[in-house]
């Protein structure tokens, strides 16, 4: 009984970086609010709910049962899901799979962090084992400064590189009033900022947010009644690629690359540089930027630097890739993931306002955890055959 | 503006322990770095790829892998970095002493890659491929801290 599923309203916060204003439940709220109107649904026509966060990062268990008031889901199949930063795709891809057993029509996602009430280098470390990875392990950006040294070892990049990346996030964050960060930076700029973590400086990195995103997704029998050009799911996948850190293959993000390999399968997408039209990638550091667009097959093994100073990923070219701004301008952790789901299907159903790539026919939207494991989907215009 | 005042909550003085297992092929790591300062893998009878932590399944292959094979002690550096950033050890509770060096080390002789300490009081000489050993501690208990660091012989 599998169904063809379409995402037909999507909403979302405008995201800061810290909303004493609210509590977690008020911030779900507001975008679930926002998603039932885009819908023009009310929480009635909502016949599941999933939700996900990582729920160390508050301290705070279980949002499934505490956010109800909130979320909508009082007296509702709700389910929680939470892989660490993939976890906004993850509930994608869960409420993907609700719609597509035929056993629900219409499933409200839900993605929410508030990094400001946490330590979240302390948080993620605690994700890690405690006895081979946490002595030297230091959060997200130690790791990803190791994936950046190796790839920059194997292929001969520069920290230039990377800093021309994040110069583009950042400029297209402009177009983008959700983004938390909006604010240009010179390639000058990226580079005199603080070093971090060899080769990494503070403004290739992300920074800690606080926002909610919801996604309501629709069976084909009432996706096309709600929203006359629905964004069409055209598959998902997850990949983990490790047990330990070091088992890791550095310079190189194998979860993305097989992962892709089987959308662009399924979907019988050959040359995804040409076929796809937009991209938006849970990038949290601008090295990311480089190296797995390369995963992904867009270009060839050390031919991202090249790709990107010409251009090609700029809102006017080949293949713009982060419109909204992407992660490095916001990064509320648990939402992150479905903000790209949402952002990659506003540019599908030309909704995307300021940001809007013109005529996407197939976008493609990532999340990334930890390191290494990352989770994705890929959206259309038309109905998937 | 008013000035405002956090509730704090905290555990003072109170210990909230947890008990990992090593498992009996770390146990057994562990022992041989504390009794003779040797370092053991396993190996994958199918692929075979030689598993730094060991561990007793072959996630590629899904088969239990049973052949202990020294490596190192030495190995070059598969990648790394320099911590610059102060941050909470949530293993400490305490500011992480930085800068330091965190190096993913390649055991000659094995395939995946160890995360330890590099010396870096010569960062020039700190390059993926370069040549490393290990420092031990002189007093060994059977834990990862029976390993000082690693430091660069190029
Ligand atoms: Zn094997």
């Amino acid at each position: 009984m599998a169904k063809r599923v379409a995402i037909v309203g999507t909403g979302q916060t405008f995201h800061k970086s810290h909303r004493p204003d609210v509590n977690g439940q008020e911030l779900i709220n507001e975008a679930v609010l926002r998603a039932l109107q885009d819908a023009d649904l009310k929480m009635k026509d909502i016949d599941a709910i999933v939700i996900g966060n990582m729920d160390h990062f508050e301290g705070i268990n279980y949002v499934d049962c505490w956010s109800v008031d909130g979320s909508g889901g009082t007296m509702k199949p709700i389910i929680k899901l939470t892989t660490g930063g993939t976890t906004g795709c993850t509930v994608a891809i869960g409420g993907y799979h609700l719609v597509g057993s035929g056993m629900f029509d219409r499933v409200l996602i839900i993605g929410w962090e508030k990094n400001s009430e946490s330590d979240t280098t302390g948080a993620i470390t605690t994700a890690f084992d405690p006895i081979w990875d946490r002595l030297v392990f230091a959060g997200a950006i130690s790791g990803l400064a190791a994936e950046a040294q190796a790839y920059m070892a194997r292929y001969g990049a520069s920290d230039r590189d990377g800093a021309r990346v994040s110069v583009r996030d950042r400029k297209h964050a402009m177009n983008n009033p959700h983004a938390q960060l909006r604010k240009e930076v010179s390639l000058e700029e990226v580079l005199a900022s603080p070093m971090l973590a060899d080769p990494i400086h503070l403004l290739d990195v992300c920074p800690r947010t606080d926002g909610a995103c919801a996604v309501i997704m629709a069976s084909e029998d009432v996706a096309e009644k709600i929203c006359p050009k629905p964004d069409w799911i055209w598959g998902t996948a997850a990949r983990h690629s490790y047990s330990y850190l070091g088992d890791a293959d550095y310079g190189r993000l194998t979860s993305m690359r097989e992962g892709s390999q089987e959308l662009w399968k399924k979907a019988g997408i050959k040359e995804p540089r040409k076929e796809l039209d937009v991209v938006e990638m849970y990038q949290p550091y601008s090295f990311g930027g480089l190296i797995w667009i390369e995963d992904m097959g867009l270009v060839g093994p050390g031919e991202a630097p090249q790709y990107i100073w010409d251009g090609n990923t700029d809102m006017s070219g080949e293949l713009p890739i982060n419109p909204s701004g992407g992660v490095i301008s916001c990064n509320p952790i648990g939402a992150t993931g479905l903000i790209r789901c949402a952002e990659a299907a506003m540019q599908v159903m030309g909704k995307a306002e300021g940001r809007q790539v013109p005529d996407v026919n197939f976008a493609f939207s990532s999340g990334f955890g930890g390191c290494w494991w990352t989770d994705m989907i890929l959206h259309g215009k038309n109905k998937p055959k | 503006m008013v000035e405002k005042e956090h509730i704090i909550i905290e555990s003072g003085d109170a210990v909230q322990p947890f008990a990992y297992s090593v498992g009996m092929h770390g146990s057994r790591f562990f022992a041989e770095i504390r009794d003779n300062k040797r370092f053991l893998g396993v190996k994958c009878p199918r692929c075979g790829k030689v598993y730094i932590p060991p561990r007793g399944v072959c996630g590629d292959c899904f088969v239990e892998m049973k052949e202990w094979v020294e490596v190192g002690p030495k190995g070059v550096i598969g990648t790394f970095t320099i911590l610059r950033y102060a941050f909470i050890d949530p293993e400490t509770g305490a500011q992480k002493p930085v800068p330091y060096g965190y190096g993913f080390i390649r055991f000659d002789g094995a395939d995946t890659l160890f995360q330890h300490y590099i010396n870096i009081e010569d960062e020039t000489k700190i390059r993926v491929g370069a040549r490393v050993e290990p420092v031990f501690a002189r007093e060994r208990k059977g834990s990862i801290r029976d390993i000082e660091y690693f430091k660069v012989i190029d």
